[in-house]
């Protein structure tokens, strides 16, 4: 294939219209740079999207809740001012199979009123919890927004960031160091354990601390899992999860539109191929329609291994790296449904009237069956009593389903990316599918002839449509091994690549995954500064 | 009255024992006081069926320095070795078992020897860089004090003098899981079992749980400098380890009291001043050190009244259940392993067939039941020793993963079964094995607990994960061997570096007692 060059020349190129693509575009277009961006499929969002696949339904059927979106990055890309709008939860609900419930509630005394009815001792530990949480929220929150040091180099940069991070853990003292120690390492079971003794308040919690993660509650490493959901805060009230008025969609078109305030390009329809390198340095990109475009930073979206096992030749890569990246833990295990409802289900369990119908409801007994759901996967099976977390939100935004109908997002954990009894195939999609239908049904007797459509996403799906490796929807597990300064690689944490202008921006990297947005603002920030523009200190990064 | 010890150590286990030989020989008036009515704690031999003896407890020395045998003279005190260097045989229920160290044509590709080899040498330098911390007080964060910061900067330096490379992957690979770690590096379903193995044994963890990278380091740091080539069978048991230790502190000036039991530490003034023993004696001393574990320490021994309650709070939270079973079998005639003689015996035998084996084992122990294909360390005592059954006879001695510390259906309901399911497991390796056995003797965590008086049953007292370790083990507030309560001091395995029968907490802790006398 003859490659035609194109005309215009760019100063970046971004690969991937995901958020964190279109943040790190934002942040250069901003600083005065050329940018474009390239997506493969004829929409923008990567796993952020709101797309109409069933008449006039509209599903957000990759990620389902902005919760972590760095407000930063809100205020300093204006997009509420682009058409962004979060509406928060008004709480939730986790059902058990026996027809109990626990209602979670935004007011502070029915939350305590509703614990109590499970356990006095609980409601009382619930505000320890909380304040911990939050306390520990504080400490690597700013930790988020910054580039991790290098703790192997010498260079002023680096030692100065390890002094500042040295001191602040040398500051808490001991004791608060084991209690970060034990965010950072513990199992999410054995750390619920030491505040909360009903099952159904600990696996009420427990939910968070294995999405997208191929751990279960009871390995180590969860409570970080945890600890990661917790960090998002809409109008500063941290911890608190919301919906996008118009679905996720909403977050990645309002990006698009402050991107493109400032001068940016988006090509749909235009995948990337290949990074062109010259003499060990990136030149630019081949896509997918055989058009060349040129630019001397390219900057990729794409997850760690798409990026370098797939668009990198093997020869530009030190042997080293290439292993590094083959090594990197990116593990298929949620899945997703999305359903066209005829009206919103019943769920019995649900006190008639009660907001939390409006939240996160979630299906789950104790964090023993979420441990055999884990089991389930380990064996290369989907769950057979998985966890299930639902969402209607077109009860709180009507642009979402047509009137009087609804749409609801089903989150999945977990569902293997290769079966123990070989590839995907549609028999056992939809074998799938009904083990889910069969759980809410159990909850919702009137739930399945409800149904007037529904899309079952299996992680192989996910990565096939998203191209997220495996269908990770966090683009690598978040273990200790894969956090910070390890995080995709080692040496490489600081969204830069063996080769030179190559840069990465996408959920693999610092602080990982969740529509946080954190990675493709870090990665603008050094990317102005190889190019020497950061001397414009834009707001927000610092 | 006479005058008060300078020290009264409350347990005579192997770190207790190690402590008081240290402070004795330091010229200090130590007194050692055992419960029992004989010494050792969990380092012990005794008869569990006519005629036949075991190491009831731990069953091998592997990780006990050398220079605390040559400092304590412990040869001279009786401690012989049955077996040296002892190998691991990987047992397989068909085809070759698998050798390690190992050797070309042992089941092995060329390429999994090279890789073995090679992996074993980057794990064995990052063990050789950790292994100084081990001896070492850890120290403590936010005193700023000159020892704490610099002892701070000599663990950065310490890594730091692994190189840039040997520094990343040190810093990758410690909070990995082995699962992960043996499959990058080994093709063989039972080379990498093997390895993870290692990783697992006498934890709360599976194979795939996060931490296991950290707990095979450290087993690899303590085996690094340990006497008898690492892998090794006192003559007559571990309890000979004991005695040796026992010896050599009372040559030393120690005296030990033995079915002498501690009721409580005797407080005054906010400080220990001796102890009051179960039988209404008092013994004064400026210094009590206990060898029990930390909820033992501090909750039955001292008493939650004289701590505050977010450390009451902190050692309640310290995890120390115990996941590890031990089964004892006499048998008539050697144990029939499949293609292994006698000579064969003389070795380390493990079940550990595949990685989805171990960690299946591992799937039953979190609802709260027994393994039922356990994941099993092997050794026939009597294959290097015949001091330990009658003539001809043989022990067979299993430390068998896992067994919850209570089972939901209670132990005295399933413990035959699991008995039954252990022996079935073994007679897969060595068929006609049940008919040789004379008598069989299980040993659940909670039976530990009550013989070994070890809170809950864990053999490190607690579980060594990245919470409960180095600088903040057991718990802030009880560093350094140190509790919040003047004069009182821990030795045992609750503290750093933990348990195996290794005899480095007793002797920090004497330093750092005889630091504090100063």
């Amino acid at each position: 294939m003859t490659a035609i060059a194109s005309a215009k020349r760019y100063d970046a190129v971004v690969l991937g219209a995901g958020h964190n693509g279109l943040i790190a575009a934002c942040y250069m277009a901003r600083a005065g740079l050329s940018v474009l961006v390239v997506e493969r499929n004829p929409y923008i969002g990567g796993a952020a999207v709101s797309r109409q696949l069933y008449q006039d339904f509209t599903y957000s059927n990759c990620s389902y809740v902005c919760s972590l979106l760095r407000p930063e990055i809100m205020r300093t890309l204006e997009l509420p001012l682009h058409g962004l709008q979060i509406i928060p939860y008004e709480g939730g609900c986790t059902m058990m199979r026996d027809g109990g419930h626990l209602a979670l509630y935004d007011n502070h005394d029915a939350l305590r009123r509703e614990i109590s009815r499970h356990s006095k001792r609980d409601a009382e530990a619930y505000d320890r919890f909380a304040r911990d949480m939050l306390r520990q929220c504080r400490f690597i929150k700013p930790l988020l927004m910054r580039t991790p040091p290098d703790p192997t180099s010498f260079k002023p940069r680096d030692l100065m960031e390890l002094l500042y991070l040295g001191q602040r853990f040398h500051r808490m003292g001991e004791t608060r160091m084991y209690e970060t120690l034990r965010f950072w390492t513990m199992s999410c079971a054995d750390f619920l354990d030491e505040y909360f003794e009903s099952d159904i308040v600990k696996a009420h919690l427990a939910g968070s601390s294995i999405i997208g993660t191929a751990l279960g509650p009871r390995s180590p490493g969860t409570a970080y899992v945890l600890l990661h959901h917790y960090m998002g805060d809409i109008d500063d009230a941290v911890g608190a999860w919301g919906f996008a008025r118009g679905g996720m969609g909403a977050v990645t078109n309002a990006l698009a539109a402050s991107f493109q305030a400032s001068g940016g390009e988006i090509r749909c329809n235009a995948g990337a191929e290949r990074v062109l390198t010259s003499g060990g340095r990136a030149v630019g990109v081949a896509l997918a329609d055989g058009t060349e475009v040129r630019a001397a930073t390219i900057v990729s979206g794409l997850d760690v291994k798409r990026t370098f096992l797939g668009l990198v030749d093997r020869k530009d890569l030190p042997a080293e790296f290439h292993r590094q990246v083959e090594n990197f833990k990116i593990r298929g295990s949620s899945g997703k449904l999305n359903i066209a409802l005829d009206a919103v289900p019943s769920f019995p369990a649900i006190p008639e009237g009660a907001p939390c119908i409006r939240g996160d409801l979630h299906i789950t007994d104790s964090i023993a069956m979420m441990e055999r759901a884990y089991d389930d996967w380990k064996a290369g099976i989907w769950s057979q009593a998985p966890y299930v977390d639902m969402l209607i939100p077109s009860q709180i935004d009507p642009t979402m389903a047509p009137a009087g109908k609804h749409y609801m997002s089903v989150f999945v954990q977990y569902c293997p990316y290769e079966l123990a009894s070989g590839s995907w195939d549609d028999g056992k999609r939809q074998a799938f599918g009904e083990t889910v239908i069969q759980a809410i049904s159990r909850q919702s007797p009137d739930f399945r002839k409800l149904i007037l459509h529904a899309e079952i996403r299996t992680p192989w799906d996910i990565e096939n449509e998203v191209g997220l490796t495996e269908g990770n929807i966090f683009q690598g597990e978040l273990t200790m091994d894969q956090l910070l300064f390890n995080r995709p690689v080692p040496g490489y944490a600081q969204y830069r690549s063996p080769i030179r202008g190559l840069y990465m921006c996408g959920s693999s990297t610092h602080p990982g995954g969740g529509v946080m947005g954190a990675p493709g603002a870090n990665a603008a920030r050094e990317i102005l500064r190889d190019l020497r523009r950061d001397d414009l200190r834009l707001d927000g990064l610092h | 009255m006479t005058a008060p010890y300078h020290s009264i150590v409350i347990g005579g286990g192997h770190n207790g024992l190690t402590c008081a030989a240290y402070l004795a020989r330091a010229g200090k008036r130590v007194l050692v006081l055992e419960a029992a009515d004989r010494v050792g704690g969990a380092a012990v031999t005794r008869s569990f069926a006519p005629g036949f003896k075991v190491s009831a407890c731990a069953h091998l020395l592997h990780q006990m320095p050398q220079d605390i045998i040559t400092d304590l003279g412990l040869i001279r005190h009786g401690l012989v070795f049955a077996a040296e260097a002892m190998p691991t045989i990987s047992l397989a229920a068909d085809g070759p078992h698998l050798r390690l160290p190992a050797r070309v044509n042992g089941g092995l590709s060329g390429e999994d020897v090279t890789a073995y080899s090679t992996f074993m040498a980057r794990m064995r330098r990052f063990a050789a860089h950790l292994r100084p911390m081990l001896s070492r007080t850890p120290p403590r964060l936010g005193t700023g004090t000159a020892a704490d910061n610099g002892a701070l900067l000599r663990l950065a330096w310490e890594i730091r003098s692994l190189g840039r490379t040997g520094m990343r992957d040190l810093l990758r690979i410690i909070g990995m899981n082995m699962y992960d770690l043996v499959e990058e590096c080994f093709a063989s379903p039972a080379l990498r079992a093997a390895v993870a193995f290692d990783a697992v044994l006498g934890t709360n963890f599976g194979p795939r749980s996060p931490g296991t990278v950290l707990t095979f380091l450290y087993r690899l740091a303590a085996e690094s400098g340990a006497c008898g080539a690492a892998m090794a069978q006192p003559r007559g048991g571990m309890g000979t380890v004991s005695d040796a230790l026992a010896a050599a502190a009372q040559a030393a000036g120690a005296e030990i009291r033995v079915a002498a039991r501690v009721a409580r530490v005797a407080v005054r003034d906010d400080r220990a001043v001796g102890v009051l023993l179960a039988d209404g004696e008092t013994i004064a001393g400026r210094h009590v050190i206990s060898n029990a574990d930390p909820r033992t320490t501090f909750l039955n021994l001292l008493g939650a009244e004289h701590l505050d309650t977010g450390f009451v709070r902190r050692i309640d939270h310290f995890r120390q259940r115990g996941l590890t079973a031990k089964v004892h079998l006499a048998l008539s005639a050697a144990p029939p392993f499949r293609d292994l003689a006698l000579a064969g015996l003389r070795s380390r035998m493990i079940i550990a067939p595949s990685l989805s084996y171990v960690e299946t084992a591992f799937n039953a122990t979190k609802y709260g039941d027994y393994s039922a294909s356990p994941a099993m360390e092997i050794v026939v005592p009597t294959a290097s020793d015949a001091t330990m059954a009658p003539a001809a006879q043989h022990v067979l001695s299993a430390v068998v993963q896992y067994a919850p510390y209570s089972h939901t259906d209670g132990w005295s309901a399933v413990k035959q079964n699991f008995l039954d399911r252990i022996i079935e497991t073994i007679e897969t390796y060595a068929p006609g094995l049940r008919g040789l056995i004379i008598a069989a003797e299980l040993l659940t965590p909670a039976d530990i607990e009550t013989e070994f008086g070890i809170s809950g049953g864990h053999w490190h007292h607690g579980e060594l994960a990245f919470d409960q370790f180095f600088m903040v083990r057991p718990v802030p507030g009880a560093t350094q061997y140190e509790s919040p309560l003047e004069g009182f001091f821990l030795c045992g395995a609750g503290s750093h570096p933990g348990g195996g029968v290794m005899g480095l907490g007793g002797r920090n802790a004497a330093r750092q007692v005889l630091k504090k006398a100063a």
